[in-house]
């Protein structure tokens, strides 16, 4: 496609030895286990971040998380409580694990929220990816605010 | 098997579970039961408080009723359905006719087609669901035990092989969610290892009776895939994948799940 996947290509082959060629891929670049730059070099919007965050159709992230709404009931717990992500995690570090959290641990049950599956996918998301570009940003956007304890 | 059971939960209370387990032969595998709440438990524990049997009856109803050009009912060749102890524990089984596996709804209908020259059920209608689960309640509290040995084997496979596999828009396994976490609330449910000791399933979710394919069917599409069909070679594998990593584990049909 353009210069940014072919280095996003290298970059993973240089790094994890694998060459994950995906016609579909959006465009970023992987750099120590951090995507740096923004996907769309717009501000994410935080609050919006957190309705993707909820909603079961788009990121569904209360399935698996802990998080800080009280106001939503049943958060999974499949994977660790986030209430204090903002305080742990650079931007950059979180956009790789909401963009495709396999680079990281190939056997995770977490979504690859920027990369459409391949195997007998139906139609209706056939190539699609579960976010876009600004929603991750946006999702970025609401983590980073994150800082604290919260105990459902 | 429930005797264990209760010694185990006691001595979890008093903190010494692993001790008392240490002692009693291997557990088996939890099943859905062990994760459901009470109420939903003690649904399945009454035969008259369990709304399954409602298809178990018409199964005890079909048994002995004549059906096909043959003129014949389960009955005529089968006697009294005791004669089912334990037949269904060891399905899917290879079958050198068809060479590949059947599991019990297959079976059922081959008996009614061949043998009594009946139409074939539906897979998802009642009397289908009703007869397999008449006769796999025969078996209950008796422990599965499929072999994948020899003929089955490639079979067995090809099931393994169809649950290890990423699928779907959400790019998930079945291993993912049910061999990685059971026991872990996923959203609004709490997941099980999945086990098809209970099926037919009574759902309070579907408000009746249903079979394991169409549960396949559901997990399936949850993660944006394309569900098989009811009885297909895909889904027929994978059932014998999800019977042997079971063997030991006792029958509960008809089960009651949330
Ligand atoms: C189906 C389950 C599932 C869903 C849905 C899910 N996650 Fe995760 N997530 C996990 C698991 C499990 C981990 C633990 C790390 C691993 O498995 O690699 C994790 C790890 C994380 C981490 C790293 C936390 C840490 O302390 O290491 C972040 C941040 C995160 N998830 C955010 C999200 C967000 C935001 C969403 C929704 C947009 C989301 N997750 C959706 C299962 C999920
Ligand atoms: C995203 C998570 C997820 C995936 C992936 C998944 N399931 Fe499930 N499955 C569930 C949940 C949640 C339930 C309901 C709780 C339970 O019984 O575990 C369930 C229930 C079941 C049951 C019923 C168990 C019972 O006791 O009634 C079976 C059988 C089953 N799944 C098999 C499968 C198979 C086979 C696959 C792959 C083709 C699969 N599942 C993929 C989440 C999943």
């Amino acid at each position: 496609m353009t210069y940014r996947t072919i280095l996003s290509t290298l970059v993973g082959i240089a790094l994890f030895g694998t060459l994950a060629a995906n016609a579909n891929a959006a465009e970023y670049m992987i750099v120590d286990g951090t995507i740096p730059d923004s996907l769309t070099g717009k501000p994410g919007d935080a609050a919006n971040g957190k309705k993707l965050a909820i909603n079961r159709k788009k990121g569904n992230c209360l399935a698996c998380h802990v998080m800080p709404i009280p106001e939503e009931q049943f958060h999974g717990e499949v994977g660790p409580d986030i209430s204090d992500v903002g305080s742990h995690f650079t931007e950059a570090e979180l956009r790789l694990r909401l963009v495709d959290p396999k680079v990281l641990n190939p056997d995770t049950i977490m979504p690859a929220f920027l990369k459409p599956g391949t195997h007998d996918v139906l139609k209706k998301f056939d190539g699609k990816t579960i976010l876009g570009e600004q929603d991750i940003e946006d999702v970025i956007a609401y983590l980073m605010t994150l800082k604290g304890q919260y105990s459902q | 098997m429930k005797y264990t059971k209760y010694i185990t939960s006691a001595a979890g209370l008093l903190g010494l579970g692993a001790i008392l387990v240490a002692c009693t032969p291997a557990p088996t595998m939890k099943t859905g039961y062990d994760y459901a709440i009470p109420e939903t438990q003690a649904m399945q524990d009454d035969d008259f408080s369990n709304p399954a049997f409602v298809w178990v009856d018409i199964g005890e109803e079909q048994w002995s009723t004549v059906d096909g050009e043959a003129g014949k009912s389960c009955e005529s060749c089968h006697g009294d359905a005791s004669s089912m102890k334990g037949i269904s524990t060891s399905y899917p089984k290879y079958s050198a006719e068809d060479g590949k596996m059947r599991t019990l709804q297959h079976q059922i209908n081959y008996e009614r087609t061949e043998r009594m020259k009946a139409k074939a059920w539906k897979w998802e209608g009642d009397e289908m669901l009703g007869m397999a689960s008449f006769i796999k309640n025969q078996s209950k509290g008796m422990p599965l035990n499929v072999s994948i040995e020899g003929e089955a084997a490639p079979f067995y496979e090809a099931g393994k092989a169809f649950y290890m596999q990423r699928r779907g828009g959400l790019d998930m396994s079945c291993k993912n969610c049910h061999m990685d976490y059971p026991g872990v609330k996923i959203r609004a449910n709490v997941l099980t290892n999945g086990l098809p000791n209970g099926f037919p399933t009574y759902r309070l979710k579907w408000q009746k009776i249903g079979s394991l394919h169409r549960r396949f069917r559901g997990c399936n599409s949850n993660i944006r895939a394309t569900p098989y069909k009811q009885g297909s070679d895909e889904y027929t594998n994978l059932e014998l994948f999800l019977t042997h990593r079971a063997n030991g584990v006792a029958v509960e049909t008809p089960a009651v799940r949330n």
